[in-house]
């Protein structure tokens, strides 16, 4: 509470009080609410995770409408927050917009890029996390089809959905890969009904390991994959537990880590771009005590093989977003 | 038929209104333990305390005003427009194809511009309701309603297919050109080193609110055909007896009300977003409505009330930006207000009068006592 009073006043002054002494971290969470068990839940596990390793605390809003994301990002700017952190494209232009008009302060943006000397921009190789799942998923497919459900239609997510596919075919050079998106709006992130209609398709299709990269969307993919007896891919955070031994393994793309090291770094967070990918665990695959059993030592490998494969360029993921094109599944 | 005095109509009902909805929220906070005074503080502050809370309080408020007037022409006339909100979005549309494609050398000329455009897009979306109302009898209330549905849809197609610029991950168009940035508050009263409204969205758009305030009064109050639109909405038998074609009356408070709801684009989209976004309208269509309900459907009424609501806006970001009170009960306190000075209105006029009536009948009161006795 005195903490509060203390925002309080600085509230009151505020004006003045730009650039000041806090130099606490502050996180804006993105429309769909930190609680999405996604995106945005995984970037408040990371901050979560450093208020409790330092002890530390943190300012944090959960955006209501589009208007407010210039108004969050000066309001914490003003009050003396360093580094703001903030998780989605959407920030994109009202960052562009804010950067320059706070040189002392360090912001951070994760997966979109905001070309500013006070800006870290953190992007993922999401590409590459895919095709190590896809490797996977060729694997654990007896009938040799497999499934993507995207989310909404954007770059971002083919750029999924192409490693995918991309690491299916190499494992499996006659698998089939399905795709197909869930919509073309927003509301495509959070359509569980159509993501379980969706996997039914594909299960008629022949498919019985279907890769869910379509946020809330997901949950009923794994649902429906589950009681349907296939497996399922989950994506962003680790989401094996949700159905115990039904979920073959997890995307996992650490925005944790990306909003935890922004905070351990400070105000002296290091600025341009920074990429994560699979060489500094920036994605990955999930295995925990849920999977452990359809992980084969045979996968593992290969998964293991894939990765080094990555790091030292012996194998190339076509990445979607360079190009706009896919070789390796027709969406 | 007795009435309560003025004042105790538009000061004394809203009033007391606007304290129950605060009681009923501070129970609220209080239950998810917070401070109810800090909160209420903070609301205050936060919105009303400094340049930079009126510049966001004003900016919704102008969003409020021009949905607000929509509403309030309409209910003169009897016809309950309750898609502002469609109508808005295909304003952005009509704004966005000004400012996209055309380069304008001064703003002055854009927002003219901008402004019929979306003008004419909002009131070509109310036209086909209004027709099927005024033509075929579809009642009004859920051909709007359908509107803002297929509106939605349209904007969803331009926004994710023709309008959106390629390999962008945003449904969303491009910024828009130069020429047409209007001047923010920041820009028109900042003097010196003075800084004021620092970085709000508050601009010219505001005035022009204004100005369509003032326009609708003198409209419904001080021309001929304000008065066929008042003497339609009281009875449509005797307006039809004078003379007063309904079918005219029905189209053309139609189009003024799809115009003016198309309007608000000029301020969230043009003034502030300067793109189109697929939720450019965020509700203000939907908030247009207990706008005008709280305002009497008088533009100064309006006027008054979107400053309340866009208060509200802005007292509830500020409680999210620094309380723990989640954002969900940020909009039961809003919606909380809204039930009680719309939907609960006659909860305390009815007592209220009551309690007027009591102290007037009695022997011939004197006029000055009763109001000595009101104001204690």
């Amino acid at each position: 509470m005195t903490f509060m009073k203390s925002l309080l006043g600085a509230t009151a002054a505020l004006a003045v009080t730009a650039g000041a002494a806090l130099a606490d971290p502050a996180v804006i969470f993105d429309l769909g609410g930190k609680f999405d068990k996604s995106f945005n839940e995984s970037s408040w596990n990371g901050a979560e995770r450093w208020a409790e390793e330092t002890g530390g605390t943190y300012a944090e809003v959960e955006l209501q409408s589009d208007a407010q994301r210039e108004q969050a990002i000066r309001r914490f700017a003003e009050a003396g927050y360093n580094p703001v952190i903030m998780a989605g494209f959407s920030n994109q232009t009202a960052l562009e917009t804010v950067a320059p008009d706070y040189p002392d302060t360090t912001f951070v943006i994760i997966d979109a890029v905001v070309e500013a000397p006070n800006v870290r921009s953190v992007v993922f190789d999401e590409h590459e996390g895919s095709y190590l799942v896809g490797v996977l998923a060729a694997m654990a497919s007896e009938s040799g089809t497999v499934g993507f459900i995207g989310g909404m239609d954007i770059p971002l997510i083919r750029k999924f959905g192409c490693g995918y596919a991309q690491g299916v075919m190499d494992t499996n050079p006659d698998a089939t890969v399905i795709a197909n998106m869930t919509g073309t709006t927003p509301a495509a992130w959070n359509d569980p009904v159509k993501g379980s209609e969706l996997t039914q398709a594909q299960i008629s299709q022949g498919a019985d390991v279907v890769f869910a990269a379509a946020g809330g969307t997901g949950v009923g993919v794994l649902q429906t994959a589950a009681d349907q007896g296939i497996l399922s891919i989950g994506v962003d955070s680790n989401q094996n537990y949700l159905h115990p031994g039904q979920v073959l393994t997890s995307m996992l793309k650490r925005v944790d880590n990306a909003v935890y090291d922004a905070m351990s770094a400070g105000p002296e967070v290091e600025t341009g771009v920074q990429v994560m990918g699979v060489a500094n665990g920036g994605v990955g695959v999930a295995v925990d005590e849920n999977n452990a059993d359809l992980i084969t030592a045979e996968m593992q490998a290969a998964v293991d093989e894939a990765m080094a494969g990555i790091e030292d360029g012996s194998i190339e993921v076509h990445d979607y977003m360079s190009d706009e094109t896919c070789p390796a599944v027709q969406f | 038929m007795q009435k309560m005095p003025a004042w105790a109509e538009v000061i004394l009902v809203p009033l007391i209104s606007l304290i129950l909805a605060a009681f009923i929220s501070a129970l609220v906070i209080l239950a998810i333990g917070e401070n109810p005074w800090e909160a209420l503080k903070l609301m205050v502050q936060g919105a009303l305390g400094s340049t930079y809370g009126w510049g966001y309080t004003l900016y919704y408020a102008t969003n409020f005003v021009f949905t607000g007037l929509a509403v309030a022409i309409a209910i003169h006339a009897r016809l309950f427009n309750i898609g502002g909100e469609g109508q808005a979005m295909l304003g952005g549309v009509g704004v966005a194809l000004v400012c996209l494609y055309m380069p304008w050398p001064h703003w002055t000329l854009a927002l003219v511009a901008a402004s019929l455009g979306a003008a004419l897009a909002g009131a070509a979306w109310a036209a086909i309701p209004a027709f099927l109302q005024a033509k075929r009898g579809s009642h009004i209330v859920i051909t709007t309603i359908m509107f803002n549905f297929i509106a939605a849809a349209l904007l969803n197609y331009l926004l994710v297919g023709p309008m959106k610029p390629t390999g962008s991950m945003e449904p969303a168009t491009t910024t828009f050109q130069p020429g047409t940035h209007l001047p923010t508050f920041q820009e028109m009263f900042s003097f010196g080193d003075q800084v004021l409204f620092r970085g709000t969205p508050a601009n010219v758009s505001f005035f022009v609110a204004i100005a369509a305030c003032v326009a609708l009064w003198a409209l419904i109050w001080r021309t001929r055909l304000g008065y066929e639109i008042r003497a339609f909405g009281h009875s449509e038998p005797a307006a039809k007896y004078a003379g007063i074609n309904p079918t005219r009356i029905i189209m053309i408070t139609m189009l003024i009300s799809g115009g003016l709801a198309g309007m608000m684009a000029i301020n969230n989209v043009m003034g502030e977003a300067e793109r189109l976004v697929l939720n450019a309208t965020e509700g203000a269509g939907f908030i247009g409505i207990a706008v005008a309900l709280m305002g009497r459907s008088h533009p100064f009424g309006v006027f008054l009330a979107a400053i309340l609501f866009g208060f509200l806006y802005q007292g509830g970001a500020e409680l999210a930006f620094w309380t723990t009170i989640p954002r969900e009960l940020i909009v039961v306190i809003q919606a909380l207000v809204i039930l009680f000075t719309g939907a609960l209105d006659q909860m305390v006029r009815g007592p209220l009068e009551r309690v007027f009536f009591a102290m007037r009948r009695p022997p011939k009161p004197d006029p000055r006592k009763v109001r000595t006795e009101a104001t204690e």
